[in-house]
């Protein structure tokens, strides 16, 4: 059990120090995520709030928003770690070498999870700051465990759906086509949980907690599942 | 009486549901035909 | 005791190749039977069957549309289990693969005609082709899921590659659409709109119209059956076919280096 956890930690860094290298999240994967969002505001601008709303449109969809710049930098995260192994087929080779699968898992998940993590805490930030959102301070326990939720959930299914397309041809356009649909309960779930800790819209905070347990299932279910099923699906 | 835009919607919906399967049938049909046609009957355990 | 005759040691089949196609009597047999279904069940749903209360007439495009529906889950259910013994077996036969892919084939061919019989039947008694409730989005989810899975079968790589892999994902499949349909069924239960009656929510179903039900259920299974026999017997002859061909292009090289 400490060998796999042991090993897990060893893919993660190896993983982060790889980006931390070649800095591919920061130059291209975050400057991405953030035009997406200023491309949105440009989408929903326009459109005037309902007579009686407190916020503007921009602001009551932002939660949704921000959610879906996340999953869309899931997409190019799992994609380019997974280039990052089949290059060279240096997968392949820590399995020859004998190296537990579920470590592997666990420490793909690990570093995806951190730098996911990263990228959708900047993405509120960015939301927060150019659609003027008031920040409602007593919701951050709320905000706090959605962001950690929904990004780990992500990670783990991000890492899982990955691995099967790994290698693959055609796995640029597979992988949404395999990812998005799966990752639906956590963009439902993260978005109204979000939305009840910022309050836009009027939610009230006591709202949003049964969203983060959704989220929470998902992810609970997907690390459990890529735990088991990451094995047989590198195992070519 | 059936309203005449009603039954378009419903025996198109008729023509929809059998055509399709008719058409994933024909298409099955020949596949096999073709795939089976180059392969000994030893391969085969169905005849 | 006469030696046995030197054979080649490819697993090439040898022999005549005499009949085509994959019928046999028993699948000409359920073919005839479901076309007779089909003749039933248009028989009644079109004409046979009365019209509704509420619906009226509309109520006719049920008797195509929850069967179809309800083979596209048993469809989808067969692939999962079907998944699971290839995966869990010790023999790893690739008939089960086989049996997962024909009948995940079939389930979406299924599940779109139910999402566009549906699509005709919503705007008919609603007036509008599509709506977002629980039951309608998590089906056009499940639909995308098994179009990816169709998908990842064409991946290509040796055929327990494939097998390996579309089992993980139908069972991935089974994890994940309760999932989905869950948290979407939360999601629309927020929305408390004004009640949209769902067509086969109000209807009251008479004698004679759960008779007719009944027979489009029978004739689905009929065919369902008989398209995922022939779809897995051409699944094994395409398979059959891929190693002969590797069969003969290893023989060919050996030709050539001897």
């Amino acid at each position: 059990m400490t060998a796999t956890l042991r090993i897990a930690w060893l893919v993660a860094r190896k993983d982060l120090r790889v980006e931390w290298h070649s800095r591919v999240a920061l130059n291209q994967i975050l400057p991405f995520a953030a035009i997406t969002m200023v491309l949105f505001a440009f989408a929903v601008d326009r459109l005037p709030a309902a007579p009686g709303d407190v916020d503007t449109v921009l602001v009551q969809l932002a939660p949704g928003l921000a959610s879906l710049g996340t999953v869309f930098s899931l997409l190019l995260l799992v994609q380019r770690t997974f280039a990052v192994e089949s290059e060279d087929g240096a997968l392949d080779a820590l399995r020859a070498a004998g190296v537990d699968a579920t470590a592997v898992f666990w420490g793909k998940t690990l570093a995806m999870w951190i730098q996911l993590a990263i990228l959708s805490a900047l993405l509120l930030g960015t939301a927060v700051v150019i659609y003027g959102i008031e920040v409602r301070w007593s919701g951050v326990v709320l905000l706090v465990t959605t962001w950690l939720t929904a990004t780990f959930g992500l990670a783990a299914v991000g890492t899982l759906y990955g691995g099967l397309a790994a290698g693959a041809r055609g796995r640029e356009t597979l992988l949404p086509l395999l990812l998005l649909p799966v990752v639906a309960p956590v963009l439902i779930g993260a978005t109204r949980a979000v939305e009840a800790a910022l309050g836009t819209g009027g939610t009230a905070i006591a709202d949003g907690w049964p969203w983060v347990g959704v989220v929470a299932v998902f992810a609970v279910a997907f690390g459990a599942g890529g735990t088991l099923a990451f094995g047989p699906l590198i195992d070519e | 009486m059936i309203a005449m835009e009603d039954a378009g919607f419903i025996i198109g919906s008729y023509i929809v549901t059998f055509g399709a399967v008719g058409a994933y049938a024909v298409w099955v049909l020949r596949r096999a035909r073709r795939v089976t046609s180059r392969l000994p009957d030893d391969a085969k355990p169905w005849t | 005791m006469a030696s046995p005759p030197a054979t080649s040691t490819t697993t090439t089949p040898t022999g005549p190749a005499t009949t085509t196609g994959t019928s046999t009597k028993a699948t000409r047999l359920l073919g005839a039977a479901a076309i007779v279904g089909i003749v039933w069940l248009a028989a009644f749903g079109l004409g046979f069957s009365p019209a509704d209360a509420n619906q009226r007439e509309s109520v006719r495009i049920l008797y195509v549309h929850v069967p179809s529906a309800w083979l596209a889950y048993l469809a989808f259910f067969v692939t999962a289990v079907a998944s699971g013994i290839y995966l869990f077996s010790k023999k790893h036969s690739l008939g089960w693969d086989r049996l997962a892919g024909a009948s995940a084939e079939v389930g979406v061919l299924f599940m779109g005609i139910t999402l566009v019989v549906g699509a005709l039947w919503g705007r008919l008694t609603w007036g509008v082709f599509w709506e977002w409730d629980a039951r309608l989005t998590s089906t056009a989810f499940m639909f995308v899921t098994y179009v990816g899975y169709l998908t990842v079968r064409r991946l290509g790589g040796t055929h327990q590659q494939r097998a390996r892999r579309s089992a993980v994902l139908a069972l991935l499949a089974v994890l994940e659409i309760p999932l989905v349909h869950w948290s979407v069924k939360l999601w629309r239960s927020l929305h408390q709109e004004a009640t949209v009656l769902r067509p086969d929510g109000d209807v009251k179903m008479n004698g004679l119209m759960l008779f007719t039900l009944f027979v489009g259920v029978i004739a689905f299974t009929l065919m369902y059956m008989w398209l995922v026999i022939h779809r897995q017997r051409t699944m094994a002859a395409e398979d059959a076919l891929d190693d002969a061909g590797l069969d003969l292009a290893i023989a060919d090289r050996k030709a050539e280096r001897a």
